[in-house]
């Protein structure tokens, strides 16, 4: 089945999300759909899923033109998607999960669950998958939830299958294993698109690469470009992968975990004795796969968690038992991972987000009053230190783009008098532009003297920003080894395996 | 796995409490009756020594924690929920022997009267487990329950049709449940505030029309006919069972229909599955090509429409006319028997089922003279709610998405 997108638009408002965007999927092909966050990508897959409808353009499939009114539609037609966040009921069993929407009945609408479950065996044995029907969805690892994911949309003996930013979630063997999986269903005559902004996993499996970039394409590559190649035409413009920095030279200990356990609020155990040293002028990355303690570690280095044990020491001061304030005040400086929920007020100026920390004290505060006069000539020595684009230090910070509310973020915390930097997932989400000066940042605050701790989840990142890293599973350090060491020896460590 | 201690301590705790019984249970003689004219056979009335009783359940009680504590510190298992079970009706066994104590205790009454009060909690908890499971929260039972009274009251009055009537608490009800579904499905507005203000509606509504269309001409408007109760042929004759459950009026016969039907469409149909998808993770649900608004209205309005029969057995199949506030309240606790069972028809029934024993309790004991105050029993039911919610349900969760609307891109 030959899929074509013909001029497809699609405006938000005033925001022009896909314009006239042309895309053509052939059956046994792997087609990347490459460009940044927020260049349209997922937007025309929703166009395509039938859960947005185009302002212009059309759908033909083999050459006819088709209309989806819901997903409903584009499923029937031969049309299967793998979220992002994959749909699917955590509390259901895989064999539901996989039937829902189109399941096989007895009389009286009764769920004829042996013939669900004959028809995952069937789909899971062919391709190898080895997914249980009866497993509850919640308790699978993420990588087999995405095979899960991946049977729903053959269910409907899909023709062409849309992957959107599958790999977000995995470790690198499970994104080897997808990779795999990709492959045999393009051998098997499937026709597949993949959406993705990550330049390697384009490499690998490609046969036919479409370039986006604010909602435009801007043409096709060939898959044997090059990696610098393919991000200059994703970015508009030369752009250095690489992190630009010297070797560290490492000074004394600054930093020094102990034996530190957190628990969450269900009582689990989420860190798990951890121990590690950091020193003056040295970046330690923490990469692993999200949700495998590191954000609680932050967390509980900043002070938010309440059920923590162990030893925090920040440059001789004993942090645990004190306060997020005292943690701040002793020169703690803390970018976490969701920058607008918890790195910025919203609703508040970029002015009065730069000074969150410190309202309450000179020179920002005299007695009661704020110093509004000093605040502004603060604020506007930030925006343009940091270089964030704005109209006025009054915006609010939620109008900002990603990148520049990040750099609302950091311009707040690194214009303190810091001891360690300590940051999670600090380009998540960023452009091209903006990662780069986030790196620049964050290395310009090691070459300080600070001991600066990230937390990663992309293996390139921790591996290019990291003098060391180290490697969490399930709450522990499964070790701690240099940055360069090799990748498959890092995705065995992100799987658990302590080598 | 993390073992949760909470059986344990419940049961410990129980244990405690029928000690506790034991210890304060005087010396005399309970007659125990359990037999009815209708029986195949007669079982005689048997007196029982309290202390017997007391002690024996005690003693049990202590056993069974210490089980529960040997399966959760030596063989590291999770207890199983029969002891916690077995723990629970021997000291509710102790508390009535002693409670009637030098008195008769006539069991097929006291269930009766338990099942009377259980009928619109059951009907209540229906409509709940229905508009929860796909997403919506249905506060408004009390009011669905309300105006089902009120309209089959009306309506059976007016034409002297009791199943007019009934199919007049049908409607009331899905039209309760509709409004809030408008409200909180189309509007999104916060599911509890409209479900409360649905409520004081219903109660403005009913009370205003009572004192006025009812008061006015109470023979056009509230003098409805009665359901009488008829045996089942055979399983009337069953001893205890039969009187109990099987000499009822149509609406009960009606209730255990709905309660078949109600949990095979929600655990083996597609339209269950479907239902359950959409109070779990709607956008998922969306993705398949489900529509999770029609699905959401459709669940919502048939739990109302059960709610309002459950309503209609206030007035035709027990006090025979409408009464201001006639429910008192009777769709909160339906609430809390829906947690209770962890959002299963069946087991919220069997938690409406306890609630309904526990407020009877109190008309028995109240006719017996029971040392122990009746305020204090008026509160029984409530405090049964929070310790079963707290204790016993614990970490249980209900569906993922109920009270969040659904906002399609």
């Amino acid at each position: 089945m030959r899929l074509e997108l013909k001029g497809i638009t699609k405006r938000f408002g005033s925001l022009v999300a896909n314009d006239s965007v042309n895309l053509v999927a052939e059956p046994g092909q792997i087609h990347c759909l490459l460009g940044e966050n927020g260049a349209g990508k997922s937007t025309l897959m929703n166009v395509l899923y039938g859960l947005y409808q185009a302002d212009a353009g059309e759908i033909l499939i083999d050459g006819r033109v088709v209309k989806f009114s819901g997903p409903g539609d584009a499923m029937a037609a031969g049309i299967g998607m793998v979220h992002q966040h994959f749909m699917l009921i955590p509390v259901f069993t895989v064999a539901e999960n996989v039937i829902l929407g189109h399941e096989p009945t007895k009389a009286l609408g009764f769920l004829n669950m042996d013939e669900a479950r004959k028809r995952v065996r069937e789909i899971s044995d062919r391709f190898g998958f080895d997914v249980d029907p009866d497993a509850i969805v919640g308790e699978l690892p993420v990588g087999v939830q995405q095979r899960v994911e991946i049977i729903k949309a053959l269910i409907g003996d899909a023709q062409v299958l849309v992957f959107d930013e599958p790999t977000a979630v995995l470790t690198p063997q499970e994104t080897d294993e997808l990779m795999a999986i990709m492959k045999q269903l393009r051998d098997a005559g499937k026709a597949i698109v993949f959406i993705t902004h990550k330049l390697r996993e384009v490499k690998e499996v490609a046969d036919k690469i479409t370039v986006i970039r604010l909602g435009k394409v801007v043409g096709e590559a060939k898959p044997t470009s090059t990696q610098a190649e393919l991000a200059s035409m994703m970015v508009g413009r030369a752009v250095d992968l690489d992190v630009n920095k010297t070797p560290a030279k490492p000074a004394d200990v600054k930093f020094s975990v102990k034996n530190l356990e957190v628990f969450n609020h269900l009582g689990q155990k989420v860190v798990d004795d951890v121990s590690f040293d950091i020193h003056a002028g040295e970046i330690l990355v923490f990469a692993g796969v999200q949700g495998n303690g590191q954000t609680e570690l932050t967390e509980a280095i900043l002070g938010l968690h309440t059920r923590v044990h162990g030893s925090i020491v920040l440059d001789g001061h004993e942090l645990i038992g004190q306060s997020v304030k005292h943690r701040l005040d002793w020169g703690l400086g803390f970018v976490p991972e969701d920058r607008t929920l918890d790195g910025l007020v919203a609703d508040f100026s970029i002015a009065e987000n730069l000074m969150l920390d410190r309202s309450d004290r000179k020179p920002f505060a005299k007695g009661l009053l704020l110093q509004l006069k000093y605040l502004a000539e603060f604020a506007a020595e930030k925006v343009k230190q940091f270089d964030i684009r704005t109209q006025g230090i009054n915006q609010r910070a939620g109008a900002l783009s990603g990148g520049n509310q990040q750099k609302v973020v950091l311009a707040r915390e690194l214009s303190r008098e810091l001891r360690i930097l300590v940051a999670s997932q600090p380009t998540r989400g960023l452009d091209v532009g903006s990662i780069e000066f986030v790196h620049e940042q964050i290395v310009a605050t090691r070459d300080q003297g600070l001991p600066v701790m990230i937390v990663a989840t992309e293996l390139d990142e921790a591996t290019q920003l990291g003098d060391r890293i180290a490697v969490m599973y399930r709450g522990k350090i499964v070790g701690i080894v240099p940055a360069d060491t090799e990748r498959a020896r890092l995705g065995q460590m992100m799987a658990g395996v302590v080598a | 796995m993390k073992l949760s201690k909470r059986p344990f301590v419940t049961v410990a705790v129980v244990a405690l409490l029928t000690l506790l019984l034991a210890a304060v249970a005087p010396h005399d003689i309970t007659t125990i009756n359990v037999s009815s004219d209708t029986d195949f056979f007669h079982i005689a009335d048997f007196p029982v020594s309290v202390t017997i009783v007391v002690w024996t359940c005690a003693a049990l009680n202590i056993l069974l924690a210490a089980g529960a504590g040997s399966f959760l510190f030596l063989a590291r298992r999770k207890v199983p929920g029969a002891i916690t079970g077995v723990a629970f009706f021997a000291m509710a066994l102790s508390a009535l022997v002693y409670l009637y104590h030098g008195n008769n205790m006539t069991i097929t009454s006291l269930l009766q009267g338990s099942l009377a009060l259980s009928v619109p909690l059951i009907f209540g908890s229906m409509a709940g487990v229905l508009s929860e499971r796909v997403g919506v929260v249905n506060i408004a039972i009390e009011g669905q329950l309300l105006f089902g009274a009120f309209a089959s009251a009306m309506i059976a009055s007016m034409t002297h049709s009791l199943w007019a009537g009934l199919f007049g608490s049908l409607v009331a009800g899905a039209l309760v449940a509709w409004i809030l579904a408008v409200f909180s499905i189309k509007y999104r507005v916060d599911q509890i505030i409209v479900g409360v203000v649905v409520n004081m509606l219903v109660v403005g509504l009913t009370n205003f029309l009572f004192g006025t269309l009812m008061g006015d001409n109470p023979v056009l408007f509230n003098q409805p006919p009665r359901f009488d109760k008829f045996s089942l042929p055979l399983l009337g004759q069953i001893p205890v069972i039969g009187p109990v459950l099987f000499n009822q009026t149509p609406i009960v016969y009606l209730m255990y229909l709905a309660l078949v039907v109600v949990f095979v469409a929600l655990f083996k149909t597609r339209w269950g599955l479907r239902v359950r998808a959409v109070g779990e993770y709607p956008k998922a649900a969306d993705t398949v090509g489900i529509n999770v608004y029609r699905t959401r209205y459709v669940s919502v309005v048939l739990g109302g429409a059960l709610a309002g029969l459950g309503g209609a057995f206030f007035t035709l199949g027990q006090v025979g006319s409408f009464g201001q506030g006639i429910t008192h309240g009777a769709g909160y606790i339906a609430l809390a028997a829906l947690i209770f069972g962890r959002w299963n028809p069946l087991l919220a029934a069997c938690a409406a089922l306890l609630f309904g024993f526990a407020q009877n309790l109190q008309y028995g004991l109240a006719i017996i003279g029971s040392p122990l105050p009746s305020e204090f029993l008026l509160m029984l039911p409530y405090v049964l709610t929070v310790i079963a919610v707290a204790g016993l349900v614990g970490k249980v969760t209900g569906p993922a998405a109920s009270g969040k609307p659904y906002v399609k891109e």
